[in-house]
């Protein structure tokens, strides 16, 4: 039986949302993901740790399906990503939400309009209804009085609670968070990482938060992977990997200057380099 | 040779990554003018972008072409026809030609600057994650809009520079040519054909601008380097390839 599934809590009600199988990827010829098992439980926030460059976000368009790995596969409600045509994958990213680390507001539209543009672009829901819905997205992360604001005039973590307003506009089942916390003041730091957590149980979603701020992810996931060397090197619910055994993974979640990821770039030794050794 | 060799394959690959990205621009116009308020938006940008450099280069060039070909003309005496010299070199050549340079320069510039900035910005990415085709949403409605602003702009640079800013200003209330002469010869000399050939121009020039515009912003490294290059680009390759298609077009449209 796979080791993966054994590990989850099992308390949740049929397979996981979101499956990964063998991922391998890279890009040219370095390789970022070299066969990777995850699973994702529905009603769960999944979190996904490791040093940076390690292919979190990677990770987070490979299940968006933007980018196709190059072998192993990922499903999603049982449903293989990366064998739809465009109008299938559309489908699919109808019940996911996604917040990139800088919000990928669109610029030239309102905060209002920001969260209106999904519901606009996919239903056919009249005005009046529209306003409601963006109204109570916007209630829901605190920001309905911010709604005439453009988003130049937001702060970061406005805009990323805007960002988060967007993504839950159409109701998704998925919600993938990139790096949510990164640059925050402990404020808003704060307000995201209850809104993840409230946003999660209330409406029943399944998260996913990709992230290195340790502390913080821990605190809230219900089921973490760290992941480094293209390989899942911890996994399990955040206080056994707190326990964890796995030299890599304890130098970076105890933040460790030194260890398997060495401090020093590879490079020939200080003393053939200063010429202080005979040739 | 190996350099000449890889330049010439790097821009083989180039042009054929263009020519695929024009194809699926072509698959999304039906979808862009489904969406007839983005597209109208995007004209008024990249026209209204446009306008006061097109309207003040129009008056310039049609005044220095009044002034030197007077003085050639009053050589033969034939200054009473300097009102079909300058219509003719404005309507079948400077017009399509300065205008698609200048429209380059101004809107091409802004237009692959705006869209490498929304994908380095991954406002590209978002909208893919939303589910909107951002070839649809943003491609395709300001590639369609290059295109019809750019004979409306030709246009306008054209009536700048033949009429009372331009060459009917220097010609005939500075320089004396009397003006019923000037208009009846351009009102003899102009043929149907001369504007036909002067909108196919500017159409063309309008859809390479941005084409190259929108391929390059679309395709652009998401970094401030990457941004810069792409605008460059634009300009630089949008420059010269009206160039070559103007002589190519002037060539065809000789034989005929």
């Amino acid at each position: 039986m796979n080791p993966v599934v054994t590990a989850m809590p099992n308390d949740q009600p049929g397979p996981a949302l979101v499956q990964v199988r063998g991922l391998r990827f890279g890009y040219g010829r370095k390789l970022i993901f070299d066969g990777v098992d995850m699973d994702f439980a529905r009603g769960r926030i999944t979190a996904i740790m490791g040093p940076s460059g390690t292919g979190k976000t990677t990770l987070l368009r490979l299940i968006g399906g933007q980018w196709r790995p190059q072998a192993g596969g990922i499903t999603f409600d049982g449903v293989d990503i990366h064998r739809q045509n465009r109008a299938g994958l559309y489908r699919l990213r109808k019940r996911m939400g996604m917040l990139f680390q800088n919000g990928a507001l669109l610029t030239d539209l309102s905060v209002f309009e920001n969260v209106a543009f999904p519901l606009r672009e996919h239903t056919q829901l009249p005005e009046s209804m529209i306003r409601d819905l963006v109204l109570l997205k916007l209630q829901a992360v605190g920001l309905r009085g911010a709604r005439d604001l453009f988003p130049e005039e937001l702060s970061g973590g406005m805009a990323r609670r805007v960002a988060l307003a967007r993504a839950m506009a159409l109701e998704p089942e998925l919600v993938m968070y990139d790096e949510p916390f990164t640059g925050q003041d402990p404020i808003s730091m704060g307000v995201l990482m209850r809104l993840v957590r409230t946003v999660n149980d209330a409406l029943g979603l399944t998260s996913i938060v990709v992230s290195h701020d340790v502390v913080e992810v821990m605190s809230i996931s219900d089921y973490v992977y760290v992941i480094s060397g293209g390989k899942v090197i911890a996994q399990g619910e955040p206080d056994q990997v707190r326990q964890t055994s796995s030299e890599r993974a304890r130098q970076f979640l105890d933040g460790r200057p030194d260890g398997p990821v060495a401090f020093h770039y590879p490079a020939q030794s200080l003393a053939e380099d200063l010429g202080l050794e005979a040739a | 040779m190996n350099a000449i060799g890889a330049i010439l394959g790097d821009f083989l690959a180039t042009l054929g990554r263009a020519t695929l990205f024009l194809l699926q621009l072509l698959l999304a116009v039906p979808r862009a003018l489904l969406r007839p308020r983005l597209l109208l938006r995007q004209i008024y940008m990249v026209g209204q972008l446009s306008l006061i450099i097109i309207v003040i280069s129009g008056a310039f060039i049609g005044m220095v072409l009044a002034l030197e070909g007077y003085r050639t003309l009053s050589n033969f005496g034939a200054t009473s026809s300097l009102g079909i010299l300058v219509a003719l070199s404005v309507i079948r050549e400077l017009g399509p030609v300065v205008t698609a340079l200048l429209f380059a320069g101004r809107a091409g510039s802004a237009l692959a600057a705006e869209i490498g900035l929304m994908r380095a910005t991954d406002q590209l990415s978002g909208m893919e994650m939303m589910a909107v085709d951002p070839l649809a949403y943003v491609a395709a409605p300001r590639f369609l809009a290059g295109f019809i602003a750019m004979p409306l702009l030709a246009s306008i640079f054209s009536v700048m520079a033949i009429g009372a800013a331009g060459g009917y200003f220097v010609g005939v209330i500075w320089l004396g040519v009397d003006p019923g002469a000037y208009w009846s010869q351009i009102h003899q000399g102009v043929e149907v054909l001369d504007i036909r050939q002067s909108l196919i121009k500017s159409l063309v020039f309008g859809a390479t601008v941005s084409w190259i515009a929108v391929f390059q912003g679309y395709h652009s490294a998401p970094t401030s380097e990457g941004v810069s290059r792409a605008t460059t680009s634009t300009v630089v390759m949008s420059s010269l390839a009206i160039l070559a298609l103007d002589f190519v077009l002037t060539a065809f449209m000789f034989s005929q």
